[in-house]
């Protein structure tokens, strides 16, 4: 029985490391903390996408809105998929959506915004892509949702769909 | 001919003074980067990817030590910012405890196994 132990538990060690990595192969692969849900957004200064002044996100987020924050870029392909959900999206007058361009060539995102449509309140330009890393973001689009004391209520990482539209209906109610 | 020379070795001197602050600056930051994990590319650090974001994060990096961030406060910046998961050396603490044990464990049962085993074989 003893000289059985060793054998028993490495097969059981194995099992255990099997269905471990096989529970691993239906998970996404990118781990996102949350870690700015609940928290203040952070105060920025960006280069507006139409006049080029600086434009202040303290005087940006400070209506009485909610507003969308969504960073976007001409050359992400899920930006593309995502806008028609921002066009529906900006016809709801409850919530303002500011645009944040990533790294990108200005006259490639004019031409992205003039074939698919402008839904945004404002948008701001992110040259070198510190906006974005102050923000916490991880990647392009990613979308925030902030209530009117400037508190990120909710994050989405990657495109925007229909779901993710009901879920943001539901929380500007 | 002297102020001249005079001149030259204040210019070289300063010169050389912006080289070695330039230098060490990239230093922290290779040092820095080699810690911080890549948030597109997960299993690298930012200072072997070449994403966007890697490339951005070392951007900032770079901005908040000219701001005059000391490396502690970088990294209390971005673990704010994205969790303590970003480092690649997680301080210890309740959530990180069983990794920073579990080599220690390991090593002491193996240590115990191969010490019965031996004590098996002498006799």
């Amino acid at each position: 029985m003893k000289n059985k132990a060793l054998p028993i538990s490495i097969i059981i060690f194995l099992v255990f490391c099997f269905v471990i990595f096989l529970k691993g192969l239906n998970n996404t692969n990118n781990y996102i903390p949350d870690e700015t849900l609940g928290k203040k957004i952070s105060s920025f200064t960006a280069i507006n996408f139409f006049n080029e002044k600086e434009t202040k996100s303290d005087e940006l987020f400070a209506g009485k809105n909610f507003y969308l924050l969504n960073i976007w870029a001409s050359w992400c392909l899920p930006c593309r998929n995502e806008h028609k959900i921002l066009m529906k999206l900006s016809q709801n007058n409850s919530i303002k959506i500011i645009g944040l361009n990533y790294k990108d060539n200005l006259d490639n995102a004019k031409e992205f915004i003039n074939d698919l449509g402008n839904p945004y309140f404002e948008i701001l330009r992110d040259e070198n892509g510190t906006i974005s890393i102050d923000l916490g973001a991880y990647g392009v689009p990613e979308t925030f949702v902030i209530d009117n004391n400037k508190i990120i209520l909710k994050k989405f990482v990657g495109p925007l769909n229909n779901q993710s539209l009901e879920e943001i209906k539901k929380l500007i109610k | 001919m002297n102020l001249f020379k005079i001149i030259i070795v204040i210019i070289f001197f300063f010169f050389s003074l912006a080289i070695n602050a330039q230098d060490s600056n990239s230093k922290l930051i290779n040092k820095i980067s080699k810690n911080i994990r890549c948030l597109v590319c997960q299993g690298q650090s930012i200072y072997d990817s070449q994403s966007d974001f890697a490339i951005s994060l070392k951007l900032m990096i770079n901005k908040k030590i000219e701001e005059g961030y000391t490396e502690k406060q970088i990294y209390d910046y971005l673990t704010n910012q994205y969790g303590e998961w970003i480092l690649y050396d997680p301080k210890f603490n309740k959530n990180t405890f069983f990794l920073w044990l579990l080599p220690i464990l390991v090593f002491l049962v193996g240590g115990w196994i191969i010490f019965r085993k031996t004590r098996f074989i002498k006799l």
